[in-house]
């Protein structure tokens, strides 16, 4: 296998590992700081209790989310050398803010999260929460306006004697139009895991007749949570893909599938399709009437085909590369992405008419639905992800550099070969490990007697 | 191209960076070593991971710091080093990935073999990462071999090399030490008499490495050729607080014996660095481009002047409330069951 094969394959792996840990951190977060507001505000020891174990699992989530976080940071310098040396003047700052900023707030109220129960003020206490929440969303920010810089450059130059380039106005970097659509993407997409992972396990303990007033308040609490941000996340998505048909035609065209222009001005969209990637020809589909053009509402007259695209793009950066994308996997991926969403939405309504008088609870068919969602907002944030990296070839950064002349030269493909090995079985045991542990504690419930963890705690001896 | 004045700035930051990761998450290091080290019992331990519960992952966060922030100001050096040693730093990696679940894996486990399999994934993450770092910082000053392309073609014997392994042993050795000052000045009862006892057995074994160590740097790089007088100074600095250090222990000063063995490794960083200095990277290959200059490596002038704003804008924030959360956690801690 080529070094950039194995590259590729080693970058994918360790960001889409990390990436089911950053949504939850973020969606936990927000949810377990709303519920010790709560606790705050009406003063009920039930909330404090909720505060508690959602807590515990974020904890738990958050500790992967970290470690799995400062792979990704080291691997543009150890796999990427030549993308660092040609984007470092613009990608490394929102990097470094991001630690300054972010990295450090999250980390240290955490600590003085989890430490200070009943140490300090009620108040100060869901104060270090709400800091650890917004310190994991302040690194969505900045990471996102990298990454929104290699979908859409803006505000730098390229330096001819060093070939590098280089940024000339941080302002435009942080006023992108792709950073202003992909941050509410992604934030509401992680809003909608932390929801749907609160109502998902509290679905299942529910089937089980566990706690049942503790769980079906959880419940609620995340249907709501879940409610709310999958009807934003689909707007923002929407809003996002009306700049994608503008700045990535190619992205666009075959997540809908579409090799040829379309003609008509009603353009049915692709429900399922076939594709003949190897021709470049699409093959039968079954399609929904109109609505394409409903979707793409901002766009005027015709949709252009890949075929189109591509040779628009031969024009413009030379023949040499080849344009097209995995038209498939991005066609798979936009459904499942866009079908879960939509899904979530339309059972979190449902659910939640039901919940009332407690209906829901008796429907145990749907429960255990609700309890599988747990699983679901992962599955669609990685098609997310994939659409977003996979959609940008040949590219790593668009229409500048490619992703083959971004790869480590002296990184020998051995030593990417026992990386992958590693981080493989690494992953595997730390995600077992993980899911493990969160079973069990969500099997023991809110109020199973405290298991003897840690004899000693920080401020157990004196007060202050 | 004449240096700038940012670019001499970030240089020094960077360096700033490392000396706060060496002198916080040293210990860090060093109590995680304890749990294997120092240790008895299951009670014990569990002191040993309270004393840093709270604290370790924000001293990580200085790490991650340094990476982005070498990556914002000397991308080119970033590429160069992070490449060029890139199976040391997945082992780094791997270890700190080790560590850092061990600590809420650990509080999670019900059985003592549980427990035991995260103890040993803390101890061998806590001693893999500073000897490491140790064997990469020692290497990188004494040369590696760079084709034109800036990029390091290296063998075994360049990483691997008498140097590089007095480095990384004398760091992971100061970071042990340094360890034991922190666990005698956080906790009461035997095991601060233990760590203290340990200590003191360990400073005459810190000196022989020390001399080693500066024979070695005068033997294996060009410091003493470049500026000899500060190389001279730091050295000396260097044996002053390990002096201090290894005095203080037997006087039963904890805070000063502490803060001393913190400045060894502030001293080792700052050596390393007012060595390179005006390269990045030492070049072995004599005739083939020699060095990484800081001018070449580093981004351009404007994103320097919007980091600086930044890191001086950030930077003050950070500190206070890193100081206060270790205030709020300044009180010792003793072996036995948490009452209520």
């Amino acid at each position: 296998m080529s070094i950039l094969t194995l590259a590729r394959f080693q970058f994918a792996m360790t960001t889409v590992f990390h990436f089911f840990f950053v949504p939850l951190s973020i969606g936990l977060g927000l949810a377990v700081a709303i519920m010790e507001t709560m606790y705050v505000v009406k003063k009920d020891e039930k909330y404090k209790d909720m505060t508690k174990f959602w807590g515990n699992i974020f904890a738990l989530t958050f500790a992967v989310g970290v470690v799995t976080g400062i792979i990704q940071e080291f691997q543009f310098g150890m796999n990427w050398s030549e993308y660092s040396r040609f984007m470092g003047d613009i990608f490394g700052a929102p990097l470094a803010v991001e630690a300054l900023l972010a990295f450090f707030m999250e980390s240290t109220f955490l600590g003085l999260w989890m430490f200070t129960w009943d140490k300090v003020s009620k108040k100060m206490h869901c104060v270090f929460m709400w800091l650890v929440a917004f310190g994991s969303t302040l690194s969505a920010l900045w990471i996102l306006a990298a990454n929104s810089f290699m979908q859409n450059p803006v505000g730098f130059k390229l330096n001819e004697a060093t070939g590098r380039a280089e940024l000339t106005s941080f302002g435009k970097l942080l006023t992108n139009h792709q950073l202003w659509l992909e941050f509410p993407h992604v934030i509401f997409g992680a809003f909608v895991t932390g929801g749907f992972i609160i109502a998902g396990i509290s679905a299942f303990k529910l089937l089980k007749n566990k706690d049942k007033e503790f769980f079906r308040t959880s419940l609620k609490f995340g249907l709501i949570m879940g409610l709310i941000s999958s009807i934003l996340v689909i707007g923002a998505g929407h809003y996002q893909t009306q700049a994608i048909i503008e700045d990535q035609p190619m992205k666009f065209a075959a997540t809908e599938g579409l090799y040829e222009d379309t003609v008509d001005k009603n353009v049915p969209w692709k429900l399922i399709g076939a594709f003949d990637t190897e021709n470049h020809k699409e093959g039968a589909s079954i399609e929904i009437p109109y609505l394409l053009s409903i979707l793409g509402s901002s766009h005027e007259g015709s949709f252009k085909g890949m075929n189109t695209i591509n040779e628009e793009l031969k024009e413009k950066y030379g023949d040499q590369l080849n344009y097209y994308v995995p038209t498939k996997t991005l066609f798979w991926s936009f459904r499942v992405m866009a079908g879960f969403g939509s899904g979530l939405a339309a059972l979190a309504i449902l659910a939640l008419l039901l919940l009332k008088k407690d209906r829901l609870l008796k429907i145990r068919w749907l429960l255990w639905i609700v309890g599988i969602c747990t699983f679901v907002p992962f599955v669609a944030n990685t098609c997310g992800w994939l659409i977003t990296e996979l959609g940008r070839a040949p590219w790593t950064v668009y229409g500048l550099f490619t992703i083959a002349d971004s790869v480590s030269p002296s990184v020998t493909a051995n030593q990417l070969l026992f990386s992958n090995i590693v981080y493989f079985l690494l992953f595997t045991v730390l995600g077992g490990v993980l899911v493990f542990l969160i079973y069990r504690v969500s099997k023991k419930g809110p109020y199973a007697k405290a298991e003897v963890t840690d004899n000693v705690d920080p401020l157990a001896k004196e007060a202050f | 191209m004449a240096m700038t004045g940012l670019q001499m700035l970030w240089f020094i930051l960077i360096a700033v960076l490392f000396i706060g990761f060496f002198f916080l998450e040293g210990f860090d290091f060093g109590v995680g070593m304890g749990m294997r080290f120092l240790a008895h019992n299951r009670e014990e331990r569990d002191v040993l991971v309270a004393s840093i519960g709270p604290v370790w992952d924000g001293n990580e966060v200085w790490l991650i710091t340094a990476g982005g922030a070498l990556f914002a100001s000397f991308p080119e050096w970033y590429a160069t080093l992070f490449s060029g040693y890139y199976i040391i730093l997945f082992l780094i990696l791997a270890g700190l990935i080790l560590r850092g679940v061990s600590f809420e894996f650990r509080a999670h486990m019900h059985t003592d073999k549980g427990r035991n399999i995260w103890e040993w994934a803390m101890f061998i993450g806590s001693f893999l990462a500073p000897f490491l770092f140790g064997m990469m910082f020692t290497s990188m000053v004494k040369g590696m071999p760079m084709g034109a392309d800036k990029n390091i073609y290296a063998t075994f014997g360049d990483y691997v090399n008498l140097f590089s392994v007095v480095g990384g042993v004398a760091v992971t050795l100061i970071c042990y030490i340094h360890g034991l000052n922190y666990i005698r000045l956080k906790t009461h009862g035997p095991i601060r008499y233990r760590a203290e006892h340990q200590a003191k057995r360990l400073y005459p074994l810190l000196f022989i490495g020390l001399v080693v160590f500066a024979i070695l740097v005068k033997t294996e790089t060009d410091f003493f050729d470049l500026r000899p007088t500060s190389t001279l100074l730091l050295l000396g600095f260097i044996v002053l607080s390990a002096v201090v250090a290894a005095v203080s222990t037997f006087k039963g000063k904890e805070l000063a014996s502490f803060l001393a063995t913190g400045c060894i490794l502030a001293g080792v960083v700052i050596l390393l660095f007012n060595g390179l200095f005006p390269r990045v990277m030492v070049g072995s290959v004599e005739g083939v481009k020699e060095a990484l200059l800081i001018t070449e490596a580093s981004s351009s002038p404007y994103t320097l002047k919007v980091m600086t704003y930044v890191a001086f804008g950030l930077l003050p924030f950070v500190l206070a409330y890193q100081a206060w959360s270790y205030y709020i956690f300044s009180k010792r801690l003793k072996a036995g069951k948490v009452e209520g």
